[in-house]
């Protein structure tokens, strides 16, 4: 607020003209005619250019690690990837097999040598879809809370709790779902999404495990939910309060104050907070691959079994049967990081444009 | 029409700072009073007062008796009915970046449901000529955000955003300390205009700013109301002694 602060004024007074109290007599009689002990060490160093130098080099190899270590990862996914590259080429991504034995349709079969992405690339864009469904209603919500609303006791623990979620190994996620989230999907979710949304085809009642999409989704929407919230609070925070101001002046209520003055102008960042919670979604691997239920299949039905990108790499890696096997998963983690790098890359980008200027006053 | 301002007894706070000490005085209708003092003084929290944004900080409150015409605005009104009837214009322009120079002003008849579009487009009109700004965006009205104007413009859209209401009082507060001369001897410019329709309160750090707008100039002094009488007399016969002070450039 403009007026609790006293705005600096300077008078006159403070212009005026230091005394001159160093004057030539007094300092004279201060030297000593003999170079002082400190000053003769000093003088007797070098110019200290080399050690300089060299630190300079070594801060300026810290910062070029980066590239190299981005460069190294690309270039190892694109030469260990070649054999799938060369055999299958673009239709990696979409091909579908039929077996000349059983005539039945497969994606993905390391034994007979088949191997396709399609239902990793579908599963990942579901649970993550999902995800994003139920994060960001939650996510805006918290952070208008947190920023405009919440009483400032609560402000801190909420913004600290919320940061800590971000913090919580993925497979204690995992392990939790696996405990408490699949079972009360099981039990109570999912007969009622069937009872009175199954006429959809979303929701059939094909798979008692209780994994499956949905469950995926649920679970990242819980561990992309802290991302999302504290970024959408940064931008929020960083739309100047003369904007707030200006709504409330018109006569807003403070809903209106929030929707006009605050998220209007903030919307940008808030997408890029999307954008990087979805990149969190897209790559997450290890409770993903708890509860999806790990099965190479495209269903239409969210409560089915299915897999992901990450989840099949981290699954079939360590036991891989075989040269193309090895090259197929690796060829699907080459996509997985072109795609996770755009995704975060257009995030950040987004979120800067919001939060360069500066920064609101807060109260 | 404006309507007058009648201020009873008026205290302010921000925490314990007690910045308003019973501030008693009659702003009238359809003329433009401007309001002097230090920085600091307390005149910013007493147009703030006027439609209750001081209260929108947490820590600050008000009390007294502050009436806009007829209704005793601390008694018988919310801070949201208040300020459909009180524009501001701030010290720093603050239109909407993301919205279009029509959209900046049709802002507060659009939040308050105001939907008739052949009226809308009419009253954008007169406010951008009010606020003279008309001949200079009429051709970008849709195209350009209200953020690519100059400075200057952005006030005056900002005053055409507070005259689209219709208000009974617009308040300004230094609504030209951030601008250059040639903008800010426009604004003076539109005050002069607009305070035969408008009652006009403006919080000036300029004297001569004061002089030339104001019929009446009250002079603010560490929370307290000095004197309040025609400009006139202020700047050539003031009674009291801090006030030929300040006016004088003695101090402040």
């Amino acid at each position: 607020m403009n007026a609790k602060v006293p705005d600096i004024h300077i008078s006159q007074a403070q212009f005026q003209p230091e005394p001159d109290s160093t004057s030539g007599q007094a300092l004279a009689e201060i030297a000593p005619a003999e170079p002082s002990a400190v000053r003769k060490y000093l003088l007797s160093l070098g110019s200290s250019a080399n050690t300089d130098r060299a630190f300079a080099w070594l801060m300026l190899l810290c910062g070029l690690s980066i590239f190299a270590i981005v460069a190294l990862i690309a270039f190892e996914l694109v030469v260990r990837s070649q054999l799938s590259l060369h055999k299958f080429g673009l239709g990696f991504f979409y091909q579908v097999f039929t077996d000349p034995d059983t005539h039945m349709q497969t994606f993905w079969d390391p034994v007979n040598s088949y191997f396709g992405a399609r239902p990793f690339i579908y599963g990942t864009l579901v649970s993550s879809f999902l995800a994003l469904l139920m994060a960001i209603p939650l996510a805006v919500g918290l952070a208008i809370f947190l920023t405009e609303m919440c009483p400032k006791a609560l402000r801190g623990p909420l913004a600290f709790i919320t940061e800590l979620l971000a913090a919580i190994p993925s497979v204690i996620y995992g392990l939790w779902a696996v405990f408490v989230l699949v079972p009360l999907l099981r039990e109570h979710v999912n007969p009622l999404l069937i009872k009175t949304l199954g006429w959809t085809g979303f929701f059939d009642d094909t798979n008692p495990t209780g994994l499956g999409y949905l469950s995926a989704g649920v679970i990242l929407a819980i561990m992309i939910l802290p991302i999302i919230s504290s970024l959408t609070r940064e931008v929020m925070t960083a739309v100047p309060h003369s904007q707030r101001e200006a709504v409330l002046a018109l006569g807003a209520t403070r809903w209106e104050m929030i929707r006009m003055g605050v998220l209007r102008n903030a919307r940008i960042g808030i997408v890029g907070a999307i954008i990087l919670g979805l990149g969190r979604a897209l790559g997450e691997t290890m409770a993903v691959a708890m509860v999806i239920g790990a099965t190479p299949e495209i269903h239409r039905s969210l409560l089915a079994n299915g897999s992901s990108m990450a989840t099949v790499i981290a699954n079939e890696y360590a036991e891989a049967i075989s040269d193309i096997h090895l090259s197929a998963l690796t060829e699907i983690g080459l996509a997985l990081f072109v795609v996770t790098i755009i995704v975060n890359a257009l995030a950040q980008v987004l979120i800067w444009a919001v939060t360069r200027g500066t920064p609101a006053q807060t109260r | 029409m404006g309507v007058g301002i009648e201020v009873i007894n008026l205290n302010a706070w921000y925490g314990t700072n007690h910045t308003l000490q019973d501030i008693n005085l009659n702003i009238p209708a359809n003329h433009a009073t401007a309001l002097i003092g230090p920085s600091g003084c307390g005149k910013s929290t007493f147009v703030r007062c006027i439609n209750r944004m001081h209260e929108t900080n947490p820590i600050a409150r008000a009390t007294g008796i502050v009436r806009i015409g007829d209704l005793d605005i601390y008694k018988d009104a919310k801070p949201v009915q208040i300020r459909r009837r009180v524009g501001m214009v701030f010290q720093r322009p603050n239109p909407f970046p993301t919205m279009s120079i029509y959209d900046n002003v049709a802002a507060g008849l659009k939040l308050n449901g105001y939907s008739n579009r052949r009226s809308l487009d009419e009253i954008v009109e007169r406010s951008l000529k009010n606020s003279a700004l008309w001949d200079e965006v009429k051709d970008d009205l849709k195209k350009k955000s209200g953020a690519s104007l100059s400075g200057g413009q952005q006030q005056r859209l900002c005053i055409a955003r507070a005259l689209a209401v219709d208000p009974e009082v617009l308040l300004m507060d230094e609504p030209a300390s951030a601008l250059d001369p040639v903008s800010t001897s426009k604004i003076e410019d539109l005050i002069f205009q607009l305070k035969s329709q408008y009652t006009i309160v403006i919080v000036t750090h300029n004297m001569q700013q004061a002089a030339r707008v104001a019929e009446k100039t009250g002079f603010f002094l560490n929370g307290r109301m000095v004197e309040f009488d025609s400009t006139h007399k202020i700047f050539t016969n003031p009674s009291d002694k801090r006030t030929e002070d300040y006016i004088t450039g003695r101090f402040g």
